[in-house]
């Protein structure tokens, strides 16, 4: 036998990551997806460099003052400039959506796996569990927990992640339900690998593509929810800076200055939508069922 | 007489359903020595998947299993999962039929056999890769050393089942039983298949179960033919007595379906095909299961379930009427 060997020019793994960058590249709203959500998570890392005032500083010299060279956004009934809180606040939703996302995925994948590969006995009693947990709003289950734990950032994340996580015990169970069919999972079987190997090796790398997609739904929807939180005083305390907390401080003011709620609000619009493109960009380009 | 390598005794398998029980196999007896080839064959469906799954338990837990099958003097079915683990892989390795969705695609082919090696040999790292490449060479997969970093996705069906056999081999495997191993392949790389597996028992003296329901592939590598019918074993004997002296109407049947090149001037003889189908497991007669299908049947047929005669020696037969005259 002879073959003719064609050099490779590039490893296969970079080969294929330049593949799926190219196809993420062609998908301009994946792109301007990626770059806000980029732009609001560095700006919430670096909110003490990039704020152009101290979020907390009071100004009664400027109570509602219009957008100015001095605020670019105006400032609040404290005379706190509305773009700095803006900027502060990007760090409590963004830990918030990012931490509840880690959080439910870690609550959520093992349970799923399990339920999904050993079945048994074990299965059903953990969807008819989960079953009951999503017969509950996601939001209502966040209010409820975080009402229980007590209002902070750190119980708002909590809550919301234990939220989050029946809806993906039930993707990552359907997930291991659906690969542990796989011929290389019966392999491995064969081969004499046992169940922890099975989902660690076989079943978990296999669905990564489903969980990071997952991922970026569910942190926008963490989002949200650290929002509504805060706004209903169950999430960050003011006077720290949170869109929640912006948002719920300018009810009086809703006739008289719109902006103060009106900004927050377009940052939490802003946000979650990048996310949710930049997750629906992810999904076309790593799914390759939804190939167009 | 000494304990063959494998003896498999009595073996049946069912799967409880909803609709009733579906008998896959039904008292099927063999035995297996040391580097022989065992060629087991059959339509769809006649159970000889079934029934080698069934020797490493590797159905679903719908199927119920009875009989015995002892592996050098222990029976696997009876045996420990956890023990059980140890010989899957190790002492007896399974080749599948779909080359192209055995692997897993999340990582590279070195790194799988890898996995392999380091669960049941315990070698290190650097050891492992070594034989990794050894292995790749053995099943004739050319620049191994490339090749262990490359993805399923990179290599074609042929590849992928050499991967496969390799990584089977990977344990020196006393017994390795390959199903359909070159079913879905192009018919050269098939040839190419079978040499190496040929190759294989010669150079490391493992014993082959070979599942297929091409007769052409028996020819070619088998020693021991076991042929099944509706889940019972229909004929068995040597290979070259098989396909000189076939006994079973079954069996004639079946030779008669394989294509030949012309004999003699230009009179092209159509390929005989068997009339009628398999029966439904469900309904599995108490008579011959064959006889609807059988130009031999007669009332004795369609009334009693025929047992395995040793008609000539060395050569079981379940037929009232065997006999090699008068191919059907």
């Amino acid at each position: 036998m002879s073959y003719v060997e064609v050099a490779p020019l590039v490893t296969p793994r970079a080969r294929r990551r330049r593949l799926l960058l190219r196809r993420f590249v062609r998908r301009p709203f994946a792109v301007l997806g990626l770059v806000v959500a980029l732009a609001f998570v560095v700006s919430a890392i670096l909110a003490p460099v990039v704020a152009p005032a101290n979020p907390d500083a009071t100004d009664f010299n400027a109570l509602l003052a219009h957008p100015s060279s001095e605020h670019l956004l105006g400032t609040d009934e404290l005379g706190r400039d509305i773009l700095s809180r803006i900027i502060w606040g990007a760090r409590a939703s963004i830990q918030a959506g990012v931490l509840a996302t880690l959080l439910a995925m870690v609550i959520a994948v093992p349970i799923g796996l399990v339920a999904g590969y050993y079945r048994g006995w074990l299965d059903p009693v953990i969807s008819r569990f989960t079953d009951v947990l999503l017969a509950f709003p996601f939001l209502i289950v966040a209010v409820g927990l975080a009402a229980i734990l007590g209002p902070s950032l750190l119980n708002a994340t909590i809550a919301l992640g234990v939220g989050a996580a029946p809806g993906l015990i039930r993707i990552a169970r359907g997930e291991a339900l659906a690969l542990r069919e796989e011929d290389y999972v019966r392999a491995a079987v064969a081969n004499g690998a046992g169940g922890p190997t099975i989902l660690a090796r076989h079943i978990l790398p296999n669905m990564m593509n489903t969980l990071i997609v997952q991922a970026t739904v569910t942190i926008p929807a963490a989002i949200i929810g650290e929002a509504t939180l805060s706004f209903l005083g169950l999430g960050v305390q003011p006077p720290t800076p949170s869109w929640g907390v912006m948002l719920s401080a300018a009810q009086p003011y809703i006739s008289d200055a719109p902006r103060l709620a009106l900004y927050p609000g377009l940052a939490v619009v802003c946000c979650t939508l990048s996310f949710n493109l930049l997750g629906d960009g992810l999904r076309d380009v790593l799914d390759p069922r939804t190939q167009r | 007489m000494p304990e063959p390598l494998l003896r498999v005794d009595d073996l049946s398998v069912r799967f409880e359903s909803d609709e009733g029980a579906v008998h896959a196999v039904d008292g099927l007896s063999f035995a297996l020595e040391p580097g022989q080839v065992l060629g087991l064959v059959g339509e769809s469906g006649c159970g000889k998947s079934v029934s080698s799954m069934a020797l490493l338990r590797l159905l679903p837990p719908t199927a119920v299993i009875s009989g015995s099958a002892r592996f050098q003097g222990v029976d696997l079915l009876q045996m420990p999962v956890r023990r059980l683990r140890q010989i899957r892989g190790r002492e007896i390795a399974f080749v599948f039929q779909e080359p192209m969705t055995s692997l897993n695609p999340s990582f590279t082919v070195g790194r799988q056999i890898g996995e392999v090696l380091s669960r049941h040999l315990s070698l290190s790292r650097g050891e492992a890769r070594e034989r990794t490449v050894d292995l790749l060479r053995l099943v004739r997969i050319p620049a191994p050393e490339r090749r262990i970093r490359e993805y399923p996705h990179q290599l074609s069906g042929g590849m992928r089942q050499r991967v496969m056999i390799a990584m089977a081999v990977a344990c020196g495997p006393k017994i390795l039983i390959a199903d359909e191993p070159t079913t879905a392949l192009d018919v050269t790389i098939q040839a190419g298949i079978l040499s190496l597996m040929r190759d294989l028992r010669e150079r490391l003296g493992t014993a082959i179960v070979l599942i297929t329901h091409n007769l052409g592939v028996v020819a070619d590598i088998a020693d021991r033919v076991i042929v099944m019918y509706a889940g019972r074993k229909a004929e068995e004997a040597d290979v070259r007595e098989l396909f000189r002296h076939p006994q079973h109407p079954y069996t004639i049947g079946l030779l008669g379906a394989v294509p030949r090149p012309v004999e003699s001037g230009d009179s092209r003889q159509r390929l005989q095909e068997i009339p009628g189908r398999v029966p439904s497991m469900a309904e599995l007669p108490g008579h011959c299961a064959f006889a609807p299908r059988c130009p031999r049947a007669d009332e004795l047929t369609r009334s009693e379930i025929p047992p395995l005669r040793e008609i000539r020696p060395d050569h079981l037969v379940a037929c009232f009427h065997p006999g090699s005259d008068g191919r059907a």
